[in-house]
């Protein structure tokens, strides 16, 4: 009998470890495996437009790809702009998300659910045309231009359409939600008999924010940040939309060398770099944080 | 065991607390309907009482985190009925703990000195110092969740401690520790209680905890308080049903006062239609309807009837055995039982009586209470 059970969780145990590690495998591991491949070979015209890797019985990987980004200025500019645009626009979101976080997890039990829906909303509708809906707001003779003209604020219309400011907003706008989430989660958990304590040591509440509340929210901050600047550095659409055509964000030339130069092997590499880079030091990150929480067990 | 006795006299120390009339309403709920309380300096006062009579309510409003609907809260002579938490002398062990997880054991106990802007020097020894107060000198470093229950606890009267209340309140502090811990702490605080003479309201639902270790206990049942006195008195002497109920077990027995000589009166009691001795307070007279109470080992049972004025006759129909002692259910009339305590001097089975034995059960007078009912 009792074999029988081990056995039956053991088998149990291993479809419960093995269903996120399949999922890894087929949907993350094999197409970077592809991808990677077809940045150490050579674009062609063809059907694939790339050289097989297999040549005549031999490798015939290089790394002239990951070479060429290197010497192209373009390449390192655009990402450090992305990286500039999306650490931006996530800190923005985290001023905006966590008095509506904080609002809606100290708000009376019964109106959490509604106010969280209200959050999450504007996923009902198409990413594609709420971006493409700012468009109509911002330009210049938009809804936003001709409200400032008619109340006075503006002599003539203000360029804001094709402006980086335009894209912080769309980012904003777009992943705002991502922020709130997690940002709600670990407010909501927080004891509140903590606040209490604290109130009853002398803290006065702005303090008690400070000290307890503040701190105690860190992890689900981080969390959004990085829910909110991971896939910004990778946007193509909002810059495609609301920025101006010299906005050079590394999703944008990503979409350039793959879909109007054609030339995948490059575009493969630069897909490569910008996922090493940015999960290189979140994997460290994630490191550290465990051997600390190790070390404190 | 505190000793009232080997202090000043409780009436002759200032009031820390007072309350006037405090009421507290939650929607048509009252929590806490208005209760004059008066607590001494250095007292050890226990709030004792069924879950949901108002016990928390009430130490909350007196630590600010409600504000009473009515009535007045004062502290050490000051009126801080609507003075905020941090306003306040008094702190607070949380039944939680609500110890800050983010935050070391010192950083827990410094945090209430860093909001008094203590200097660093000073605020590091008074850490080291309560931290010895509850032997935990050496666990500064650690972390609320490195920490056993029982360690968790004395951090959070370490936290409280360290700003020298006027008042520390302590809301179940033992509720979360297991037996044994429980009795050696409940020492342990009545230890520390004595050291350092701060006023203690500490607010439990076991009996048990507010008998051994409080100055006086208030029992509260339904927002009211039914009865404030030392523990020998609320035992001996309950003024009602309730509180004879609730500390201890007790025999009720309702009846008609048959004569009243001074102090003592001859009750005739309802279930047997015999005659019971007992004493009171109270003024009686003849005919008031009565209920007599007496503790289970304040009963003596004999085999043969020994002529005395208040003696019942029954029948042994169950024992409940309890290791030193012994309870011995006797029916002495239909559906009316009368639990004798006995003490198991011998081995269990050299018992006195057994089951269907013919007993006779008296007292002394003076160990029965009237009731009014
Ligand atoms: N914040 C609140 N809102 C509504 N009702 C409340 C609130 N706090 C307490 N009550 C009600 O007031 C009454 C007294 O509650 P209280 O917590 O003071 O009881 P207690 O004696 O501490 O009980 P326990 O031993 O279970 O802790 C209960 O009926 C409770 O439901
Ligand atoms: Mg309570």
């Amino acid at each position: 009998m009792r074999a029988r059970t081990s056995i039956a969780s053991g088998l149990g145990r291993r479809l419960v470890v093995g269903t996120p590690f399949f999922w890894l495998v087929v949907f993350f591991l094999a197409p970077f495996a592809i991808v990677f491949g077809i940045s150490l070979s050579r674009s062609r015209f063809g059907v694939p437009p790339y050289e097989p890797l297999w040549q005549n019985g031999a490798l015939a990987a290089r790394l002239d790809n990951y070479a060429f980004l290197l010497d192209d200025p373009l390449y390192l500019t655009a990402l450090l702009n992305s990286l500039e645009i999306a650490a931006l626009s996530a800190a923005i979101c985290l001023v905006l998300g966590y008095p509506i976080a904080l609002g809606v997890a100290r708000a009376p039990k019964s109106w959490r659910a509604p106010l969280l829906l209200a959050v999450i909303l504007p996923f009902w509708t198409s990413f594609l045309i709420r971006v493409y809906a700012w468009t109509g707001l911002l330009k210049k003779e938009g809804l936003i231009n001709d409200a400032l003209i008619w109340l006075g604020l503006a002599a003539e219309p203000i360029q804001m359409l094709q402006t980086d400011f335009a894209v912080h907003l769309g980012i904003v706008y777009s992943y705002l939600p991502f922020m709130v989430l997690p940002l709600y989660a670990s407010l909501e958990r927080q004891d509140m008999s903590l606040l209490e304590a604290a109130s009853d040591l002398g803290a006065r509440p702005w303090r008690a924010f400070l000290t307890i509340t503040l701190p105690l929210s860190l992890p689900g901050a981080l969390a959004g940040f990085l829910l909110v600047f991971i896939p910004a550095v990778g946007e193509f659409v909002i810059p495609e939309l609301l920025g101006d055509a010299g906005t050079a964000m590394i999703g944008k030339v990503l979409w350039t060398e793959f879909f109007n130069n054609r030339d995948w092997p490059l575009a493969a590499a630069l897909a490569i770099t910008v996922l090493t880079l940015i999960v290189a030091p979140l994997a460290w990150l994630e490191h550290l944080r465990l051997k600390r929480s190790e070390a404190s067990q | 065991m505190t000793g009232p006795a080997a202090k000043q006299p409780l009436d002759d120390r200032p009031a820390a607390l007072i309350l006037e009339g405090v009421t507290r309403r939650f929607g048509a709920t009252v929590a806490v309907d208005a209760v004059d309380l008066t607590v001494r300096s250095g007292e050890l006062f226990s709030l004792l009482g069924a879950s949901g009579c108002g016990k928390t309510t009430l130490l909350r409003m007196i630590a600010g985190f409600e504000i009473p609907n009515s009535g007045r809260v004062l502290i050490d002579g000051q009126d801080v009925t609507h003075a905020p938490p941090y306003e306040r002398p008094v702190n607070m062990v949380f039944q939680s703990y609500a110890l800050f997880p983010h935050m070391t054991v010192a950083q827990n106990v410094a945090y209430g000195l860093k909001q008094t802007g203590m200097a660093r020097s000073e605020r590091d020894d008074r850490v080291q110092e309560v931290l010895a107060l509850v032997e935990l000198d050496s666990f500064g470093r650690r972390r609320p969740d490195q920490l056993s229950g029982g360690q968790r606890q004395r951090v959070a009267l370490a936290r409280a401690l360290a700003k020298r209340p006027k008042i520390l309140l302590l809301d179940e502090p033992l509720g979360a520790l297991d037996r044994k811990l429980r009795e050696r702490t409940q020492f342990e605080l009545v230890n520390l209680q004595e050291r350092i003479g701060t006023t203690f309201i500490l607010v439990t639902h076991d009996q048990e905890e507010a008998m051994t270790m409080s100055d006086r206990i208030a029992i509260m049942q339904g927002g009211h308080i039914l009865q404030i006195g030392p523990p020998r008195e609320v035992y001996e002497y309950p003024t009602s049903r309730t509180v004879a109920d609730f500390i201890g077990a007790a025999n009720l027995l309702e009846g008609t006062v048959a004569s009243v000589e001074g102090r003592s009166a001859e009750i005739r009691l309802q279930a047997t239609g015999g005659a019971a001795m007992a004493e009171s307070d109270i003024p009686l007279k003849t005919g008031d309807a009565v209920t007599v109470m007496v503790r289970p080992e304040k009963i003596q049972a004999h085999r043969a009837s020994t002529g005395a004025a208040n003696e019942l006759s029954g029948t042994v129909i169950d024992i409940a055995y309890l290791g030193d002692l012994s309870i011995y259910h006797v029916q002495i009339a239909d559906g009316v039982r009368v639990q004798v305590a006995i003490a198991n001097r011998r081995h269990a089975d050299e018992a006195p009586f057994t089951w269907d034995d013919a007993v006779f059960l008296s007292w002394h007078p003076g160990d029965g209470v009237i009731l009014i009912t």
